[in-house]
């Protein structure tokens, strides 16, 4: 039997979440003694996927068309599925495989599990565990299905290599029965995205207005990192919309999330508060983030980041 | 046109998480319930719907009768109808098996879910909903324009947008954006005194083969105090994210 996992890619290149879910793939392939089978799409090299322990990748060629056309995707993949009859299939918590999972799931006849944060506690029956009430708890689930559909939280098993032999087979790109269709996609290519990133440097109103925004992204150049920002500051236009994070704006499940002049809202921690280690700055020392942050520093932006800047800067050089 | 709206009644975001029975339930003592904030923009965006062209707007939830104070509030925000599903939320493919059985009985142009509740987080019951029926899906929707019989929507991918065209019928799955906060409506006294005359109906659920199981519930471990590092020392800042939390 095999395990099937779903794994993104970006212009022909995988993404560093399809690694991590390629990586958790071949954990589970090895505890249930399955074969790890990748379904890609459009990509141009599968010989990354060797070193991720894939034993098979069937690489669908889209030909004429470029988006990510949801019930297409799901057709195919659901495709390799019965091919390979398998019982567990792997889908990264990008927005399109959140999009694609539970679709994926219906057509498979699957139990879905979205927010799983580790490897299968048991395999008989399949036993996940699961963040749930953003992540103020988990809870252990079991499947009652022949075959279930897991979505893992990014970040939440990390790289892992191991050899394979990524053998490339023949895939076909299905057809969709409905209407839908993607006629453009609007997307900032030349920045990291929130989703994508190990770390996020977050702003709020303590940064009083978008012209001290430098401050935020110089900061996020120097570590590689996205920006980020609190609902009010979006609200009030000091940044766009797609940098608004917390349970009303975007998830954030990074390595490393920098707060500053942010404090800590209980919705605002409700989005962020996957993410591994949180620091935070705030002249505050009464700020609620303090009690959710792992290290902190208790002064005023203006002074801390610029140093903070600077003594990064000369690290990296 | 025939909207259907699906609420999901959750615990308000402040609420305390705790659980019962040796940790195999919600312990929904003194939480507050709130409308899933997903599902009340795309409420609202349903409400304008029917101002604008005299659309129909029912609410349903799957649920036992403590969530008819929110179905009410539904009713006062503006909707027309609102059904309860009798039955305890089992998981999200209990949910949209359910609402697949009502919308084979009745017919909806247009099925608007949430993104994803704020309990379970699962962002799943719309997808399933929709291939459940055959139905086109857009998650994490934004925009819609709606022209005849034919509909734009804007769908929020990481990093950016996705616009997409469909007909009706189709499911989507409600977000911010699609309206804003500021759009929210605060029901009127006007409409509290109305939704009163509204009907709610109840409806039996189906019976069906549950997918899966939630064993326990456990909450993480107490998070540690927090390091402080003095303002004038970044340096020490900048040691420990590299060699204590091996971040940097
Ligand atoms: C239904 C609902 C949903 C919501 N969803 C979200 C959401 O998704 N995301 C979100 O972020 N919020 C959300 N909120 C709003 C949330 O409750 C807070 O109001 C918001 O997060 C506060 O933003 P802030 O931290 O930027 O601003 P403030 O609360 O004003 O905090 C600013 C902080 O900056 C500090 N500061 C000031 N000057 C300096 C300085 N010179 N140096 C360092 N620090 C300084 C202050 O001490 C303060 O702690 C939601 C609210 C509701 C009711």
């Amino acid at each position: 039997m095999s395990v099937v996992v779903y794994i993104e890619s970006q212009k022909g290149v995988v993404k560093k979440a399809g690694l991590e879910i390629a990586s958790f793939g071949r954990a589970i392939a090895d505890a249930s003694q399955d074969s790890l089978v990748a379904v890609t799409f459009n990509l141009e090299d599968t010989s990354t996927l060797k070193l991720y322990g894939v034993d098979k990748v069937y690489n669908v060629n889209t030909e004429e068309d470029n988006f990510f056309n949801v019930e297409r995707y799901a057709n195919s993949i659901q495709n390799v599925v019965l091919k390979e009859a398998a019982k567990i299939i792997l889908v990264s918590a990008s927005a399109d495989g959140r999009y694609l999972g539970p679709i994926l799931a219906v057509k498979s006849k699957a139990a879905y599990f979205s927010n799983v944060v580790a490897l299968p506690t048991s395999y008989d029956p399949l036993t996940v565990k699961r963040s749930c009430f953003t992540n103020k708890a988990f809870n252990e689930s079991t499947t009652n299905e022949e075959c279930s559909v897991i979505s893992l939280c990014s970040n939440a098993y990390g790289l892992k290599e191991k050899q394979g032999l990524a053998e490339v087979v023949e895939a076909s790109y299905e057809t969709s029965s409905t209407s839908l269709k993607v006629v453009s996609v609007d997307k900032v290519t030349d920045k990291i995205t929130i989703a994508d990133a190990d770390i996020v440097v977050s702003g709020g109103r303590g940064l009083k207005g978008p012209e001290n925004w430098h401050l935020i992204e110089d900061l996020a150049t120097v570590l590689g990192a996205a920006t980020a920002c609190s609902k009010p500051v979006s609200d009030m236009g000091w940044r766009p919309h797609s940098e608004h994070v917390g349970q009303t704006g975007k998830p954030v499940a990074s390595n490393l999330y920098i707060a500053i002049g942010v404090s800590g809202a209980i919705q605002h921690l409700a989005g962020i508060n996957s993410s591994k280690v949180k620091v935070v700055i705030n002249n505050d020392p009464e700020a609620p983030f303090f009690k959710a942050a792992d290290y902190g520093i208790v002064g005023d932006a203006f002074e801390v980041v610029p140093q903070l800047i600077s003594k990064l800067k000369a690290l990296k050089q | 046109m025939n909207i259907l709206v699906c609420i999901s009644n959750v615990p308000d975001t402040t609420s305390k998480i705790n659980f019962k029975d040796q940790n195999e339930a919600f312990d929904t003592n003194g939480v507050q319930f709130i409308i899933n904030p997903n599902d009340e923009f795309g409420l609202t965006r349903a409400i304008w719907l029917q101002q604008k062209s005299g659309a129909k707007v029912t609410v349903v939830t799957i649920g036992d009768s403590s969530c008819e104070p929110i179905l009410r509030k539904c009713l006062a925000i503006g909707a027309d109808q609102a059904i309860r599903i009798d039955a305890h939320p089992l998981d999200g493919f209990f949910v949209a098996s359910q609402l697949a059985a009502l919308c084979k009985k009745e017919t909806y142009d247009l099925i608007i879910t949430g993104r994803e509740s704020i309990d379970y987080n699962g962002a799943m019951v719309g997808g399933m909903l929709a291939t459940m029926l055959s139905l086109p899906y857009v998650a994490n929707c934004i925009q819609m324009d709606v022209e005849g019989t034919n509909v734009s929507l804007q769908r929020e991918i990481d990093g950016g947008k996705e616009t997409l065209i469909s007909t009706f019928p189709i499911v989507l799955g409600a977000q911010k954006g699609l309206v804003e906060e500021s759009d929210l409506i605060i029901p009127n006294m006007r409409g509290i005194m109305q939704a009163r005359q509204k009907p709610l109906t109840v409806e039996s659920a189906i019976t069906l083969n549950q997918a899966t199981s939630v064993k326990i519930f456990e909450k993480p471990p107490e998070k540690g105090p927090v390091k402080l590092v003095d303002s004038n020392d970044v340096d020490g800042l900048i040691e420990l994210l590299q060699n204590e939390a091996k971040v940097l």
